[in-house]
């Protein structure tokens, strides 16, 4: 049982459970999936379809965290490559050409590509702390997006573009699949491969990692590099769902939920271990939790009162010294009542 | 005389707030003169106030990314008990500054008692500031207080026919208090000794748990004072007001030569920092044709060209010591 518990993955798993708990017992038919026109419909499947993109960035963002770093930009790449792509698209004579649509989609991974090698020079290469290196794009960043669409939001009518992020493939999202690659092929490079192990190293000491051979400038800068990814894939689920891309909003807040997703997944930002199936069960939660309070009719902007609890209770319960000062508390508070009670007995 | 290294930084930012104000003398006419130079002030005031408290922050070798939620809250709080309760702005004003710094007090205790990163802490207490509006009221609350109203319509003539409002008197008192503070007083030093090294301040007997606490309370209480400008600028309390606010003044900070590591800076810096946010809002809004989103595109190259520069000029130091 002791040995279940200490599982990284159990207490983000009670915490769903019990979100769904919840879920069920004020909306008995939470949990029913209906087969319609050969798709499925209900809400879990709601809750993995919207919460795709964030899954997506939390993935990127938690190898950047194992490294001891973090990427605010990921918002500002969400937002830039949905523009890049959605502008391209609207550019083109036919919208639904598959040409045109896999143009469009490369350009815009590209794209997020060259931004995340950006963070990832600034940070390994130049040596800047990387919450300042990416701040700078995450100002920036939201401008190029506003300066690609016009400060317009750009609608397109591509029935192709808009399958990525809401069509259906053997009656599930299409997204889901994109994760599910994403993740596996990230889980692949990690666990079956000597990087994570790489990554893991640089987190814990850079220098150290250095003397031992590993190049942690190359494994600082493709970490970046990957997260860059990942925030424009999820750019493109985002706008391809709403077939629009808006430089603004789109993406806002979004780097804030990943960190907290991948906090609650267990991995610590002071970096070393990480998990990736927790960083997934995180977001899950986070994502969960939105619709639940969507559900309950509470304003949604409340979320934001909740998330700052769990953030702030994920670390605390994270933090050494509080889990020493809680113990500390919790054996002087024992003492003087069992002295009491010895004493009556007397 | 050669120039002190230490003062590079923020004679660059002097040097470039005077170039740009140069060139939008020339280019644009009416730029050059000084009502152009005061509404800079006038319309940053509020900014001006959080970056002082940010530069103490960040001087400590810290960060604070609830500025802007802090700001929201304050103008929530006022505008709903101002408004809606009746409450005279005599009780209000105080009572939002102590709920400004009280915040910042658990955030700084939170902080140093249980070593969380500043930056999570921080970043769960903008949440926390932001939903608390929500909870007070999601839409706009819109104040015509007798008091507030005069607060932002007086204007204090100064010669040459240009004027300043009162945001902007109070944003220079708190500079000048900020000087005073960061350069002549204890805690000052405290801070420059703490964002140097917090090991070596501890050694030296510094009071380190304290003067972190308090520069996250200080940082609190300017947000909250910012959050008091900024009512009377928009005369209204809105969960949505000040939105990514705090990216503006830590870029003001950054911009003012102050280094992001700590224990190197002016709050001098902060102030031309801000001036020079102002100055490209002013420009842009001249050109007319230039969309506000440039804004934002120079802002970050600013950003990354300081940075840059801060980075060479303390590895030349580090090169230098060895």
């Amino acid at each position: 049982m002791s040995s279940i518990m200490k599982h990284h993955l159990f207490w983000p798993l009670c915490v769903l459970a019990a979100l769904l708990l919840f879920n069920l017992c004020y909306s008995p038919d939470f949990f029913s999936i209906t087969v319609h026109d050969g798709h499925l419909y209900g809400s879990l499947i709601d809750i993995l379809n919207f919460g795709a993109p964030l899954i997506l960035v939390a993935i990127g963002m938690t190898l950047v965290v194992a490294t001891k770093g973090i990427d605010l930009s990921v918002g500002s790449i969400v937002a830039i490559s949905g523009a890049i792509a959605c502008l391209s698209i609207s550019r083109g004579a036919d919208q639904n050409s598959l040409g045109l649509i896999l143009t469009s989609v490369l350009l815009a991974a590209g794209l997020s590509l060259m931004l995340g090698a950006w963070n990832g020079l600034l940070v390994s290469g130049a040596g800047i702390q990387p919450i300042i290196a990416t701040l700078i794009l995450m100002v920036a960043g939201r401008g190029i997006a506003q300066l690609i669409t016009g400060g317009q939001i750009i609608t397109v009518t591509s029935t192709k573009y808009a399958y990525i992020g809401s069509g259906s493939l053997a009656a599930l999202p299409f997204s889901i699949f994109v994760v599910a690659l994403v993740l596996v092929i990230a889980l692949l490079l990690t666990r079956r491969t000597a990087l994570g192990l790489f990554i893991e190293s640089v987190g814990c000491n850079p220098a150290a990692s250095k003397m031992s051979g590993i190049r942690a400038h190359l494994v600082i800068l493709s970490v970046y590099v990957f997260c860059g990814l990942c925030a424009g894939i999820a750019g493109l689920l985002l706008s391809s769902n709403v077939s629009s891309a808006d430089g603004n909003n789109a993406g806002l807040w979004y780097e804030l939920d990943a960190i907290l997703a991948v906090v609650i997944g267990g991995t610590s930002l002071n970096g070393g271990r990480f998990y990736l199936t927790g960083t997934v069960i995180g977001a899950l939660i986070i994502q969960t939790l939105t619709t639940t309070i969507y559900m309950i009719g509470v304003p949604p902007e409340i979320t934001l009162v909740v998330k700052a609890c769990v953030v702030l209770a994920v670390c605390l319960i994270q933090s050494d010294t509080f889990r020493a000062a809680i113990a500390a508390r919790w054996k002087s508070r024992h003492y003087p009542a069992e002295k009491e009670m010895s004493r009556h007995a007397s | 005389m050669p120039l002190n290294r230490k003062y590079i930084p923020i004679v660059v930012t002097i040097l470039l707030f005077i170039v740009m104000f140069t060139a939008g003398s020339f280019r644009y006419t009416g730029f050059f003169s000084l009502q152009v130079l005061m509404n800079l002030l006038v319309d940053n005031a509020f900014l001006l106030i959080t970056a002082v408290g940010m530069s103490f922050v960040i001087l400590s070798g810290g960060i604070d990314l609830s500025v802007g939620s802090v700001i929201a809250l304050s103008t929530m709080v006022s505008a709903s008990l101002v408004q809606q309760q009746g409450w005279p702005p005599a009780v209000v004003i105080p009572l939002v500054l102590l709920m400004g710094a009280v915040f910042g007090t658990a955030m700084g205790a939170i902080i140093h008692y249980f070593s969380i990163q500043p930056f999570i802490v921080t970043l769960a207490g903008m949440f926390l500031a932001r939903g608390l509006c929500y909870v007070i009221s999601i839409d706009t609350i819109t104040i015509d207080n007798t008091f507030y109203t005069a607060m932002a319509q007086t204007r204090i003539p100064l010669p040459g026919g240009s004027f300043l409002s009162i945001s902007a008197v109070i944003a220079i008192l708190v500079v000048a208090v900020a000087i005073f503070t960061a350069h002549y007083t204890r805690f000052g030093r405290n801070v420059y000794a703490l964002g140097g090294s917090e090991q070596s301040a501890l050694l030296m007997g510094l009071p380190v748990a304290r003067t972190k606490v308090l520069v996250y309370t200080l940082s609190g209480l300017c947000s909250a004072l910012a959050g008091v400008v900024f009512t009377f600028y928009m005369l209204s309390g809105y969960g949505l007001h000040a939105v990514g606010f705090e990216l503006d003044t830590i870029a003001a900070v950054v911009i003012g030569g102050t280094l992001l590591t700590g224990g190197v800076g002016y709050v001098l810096g902060t102030f031309f920092g801000v001036l020079i946010q102002g100055v490209i809002q002013t420009i842009i809004s001249f050109e007319g044709t230039l969309s506000s989103w440039w804004t934002k595109i120079v802002i970050g190259l600013l950003l990354f060209i300081f940075i840059l520069l801060q980075r060479v000029l303390s590895s030349r130091r580090l090169t230098l010591k060895e």
